[in-house]
């Protein structure tokens, strides 16, 4: 089932005009930036489908700024994002592509500045739900709607093992887990949903691991 | 947990309670949260329902695009006349939808029901209700927990998304979900709100997504409108004891498959039906500087 909360039909309360091309760009451009972690620089961002043909009247550009922002989808400053992202220094450029997508309103964001780099490729499902699809290169299915941990790692055993452990140390309930690799014995990716925002020394801990390349949080 | 509308009736049947105690109850069981904290998220979504609908028929609304505002007011005097055909009651919920919308338009805050191109049904529909049969603040919740029990249905087993199913996944599927909520806020049966939902969605079958230069405006204003108005006569069908000789799972299911076959030029893409008119282009070019397509 897509839908789980009786909220995902009775809302979000959002500003207008489209839950999905308002609200769910604007939810897809804020895990962008929790998933990025810190204010970008520059952003890229590139719209396919009826996101490409669309965006300017659904304020779909507006919306996905606002949400690079950290703005949430009922934050009147979403209006005005743009020129607040230029006056928060973070330099955004838009394009329409031509390809086609398996969903109608996909768009693909690149996060970056003198540290690095980060891609994701989210789709607007409807109502306001949104997926993210791929993180720099790895397949997922993260809603957005709860905290998750999203963590680089070896493609090796152990891995699940050596996190897991740690999650049930700190009695941190596993809501959904995905685990997925580009190719055998390189990088993979662990996607967990947990039903309560991580703190900061788990996430540390987590990253310790010698297994473990990377960790980053989408929180509430 | 329920599936579909007749595990969800069969559910508050054979408990002898409403859809709305379902909707609650599987939220509780879904999140975790108390049931204090869920009815108080929904009282706050309510409260802006309530703001967007005052706000349309009492300001002067208009979109950036100068396309839609305005008519919620304009229905308002005009019902008051007590001239019109379709009765005040009538012309009150459909002027309540549009002003819902008319905000939505202009970038205001609105509550997405399931969308926020569809805004306007539920809203419209209940606040006209608030004034003939004055409920409580508990029913006016209840009624937004039907409407999402039954959205919930159509949502995972067909499609809430006009990119996707076509306008009558949206504007469809809030006008059922509204004519379940108003069969249950009358006194109905859970099993005639079923049937007030598989009437109301049957009418909507086919409605395509077309909108004017790709904006949530025309024809999405005057299709909430309509909606508004389908829902109270299929509530008052169902209440009146018809049936659906076709059972509400497979109006949803037949939805879904028709919302899959429907040409990609009418799903929100601004390439065929009401956008692609003369007129529609016209409109397009004006707002755009040029027409979409050579965008």
């Amino acid at each position: 089932m897509k839908y789980k909360s009786v909220f995902d039909i009775i809302g979000p309360v959002m500003i207008g005009p489209s839950s999905s091309h308002t609200a769910g760009a604007a939810r897809i451009g804020r895990v962008a930036r929790h998933l990025f972690g810190r204010k970008p620089d520059y952003a890229r961002v590139y719209f396919y489908g009826s996101f490409a043909k669309t965006y300017k009247g659904h304020g779909t550009d507006v919306a996905i700024a606002g949400g690079i922002l950290d703005f949430d989808t009922f934050d009147t400053r979403i209006v005005n994002a743009l020129t607040l992202a230029d006056e928060a220094g973070i330099k955004i450029t838009m394009s329409e592509e031509d390809a086609i997508t398996d969903h109608p309103n996909t768009a693909r964001i690149v996060l970056g500045d003198e540290k690095g780099e980060m891609e994701l490729t989210g789709i607007s499902i409807g109502g306001g739900k949104i997926e993210i699809t791929e993180l720099n290169g790895f397949k997922l299915r993260l809603s957005g709607n709860h905290p998750a941990l999203l963590i680089v790692h070896n493609d090796k055993f152990g891995a699940i093992a050596g996190v897991t452990n740690i999650l049930a140390k700190h009695s941190i309930n596993i809501g959904q887990m995905e685990v997925s690799r580009k190719e055998k014995g390189k990088e993979a990716l662990m996607v967990i949903e947990v039903d309560q925002n991580i703190e900061e020394g788990i996430m540390q801990e987590i990253e310790s691991l010698p297994i473990v390349l990377q960790v980053v949080k989408v929180h509430d | 947990m329920f599936r579909n509308a007749a595990e969800l009736v069969e559910l508050a049947e054979s408990r002898g309670c409403k859809i709305s105690d379902i909707m609650i109850e599987q939220e509780i069981e879904f999140t975790g949260k108390t049931k204090e904290q869920i009815i108080s998220q929904m009282d706050r979504n309510l409260q802006v329902m309530e703001d967007a609908v005052l706000r349309g028929i009492t300001e002067d609304v208009r979109s950036h695009s100068g396309l839609t505002g305005g008519d919620a007011k304009l229905l308002q005097t005009y019902l008051k006349s007590g001239k019109s055909f379709s009765g005040e009651f009538m012309l009150d919920a459909v002027s309540k939808a549009i002003a819902t919308n008319e905000v939505n338009a202009a970038m205001g805050t609105i509550c997405a029901t399931p969308t926020a191109g569809s805004a306007g049904v539920v809203p419209g529909t209940l606040f006209a209700i608030k004034e003939k049969l004055n409920p409580t603040r508990e029913q006016m919740v209840a009624y937004l927990f039907t409407s999402g029990a039954f959205g919930f249905v159509v949502a995972n087993n067909a499609s809430i998304s006009g990119a996707a199913g076509g306008c009558q996944a949206e504007v469809g599927s809030a006008t059922a979900m509204a004519a379940a909520a108003i069969v249950e806020l009358a006194g109905g049966t859970p099993s005639q709100c079923a049937q007030a939902f598989a009437i109301a969605l049957k009418n909507m079958l086919g409605l395509v997504c077309d909108p004017v230069a790709g904006l949530v405006e025309v024809p999405c204003v005057k299709r909430n409108a309509m909606g508004a108005s389908n829902a109270l006569v299929a509530a008052d069908m169902a209440l009146a004891g018809i049936v659906s000789r076709i059972p509400c799972d497979e109006v949803i299911e037949a939805m879904y498959k028709i919302g899959q076959t429907m040409p990609v030029a009418l799903k929100e893409t601004a390439q065929g039906g009401l956008a692609a008119t003369p007129t529609g282009r016209e409109l397009e070019a004006k707002i755009f500087g040029v027409p979409l397509s050579e965008k």
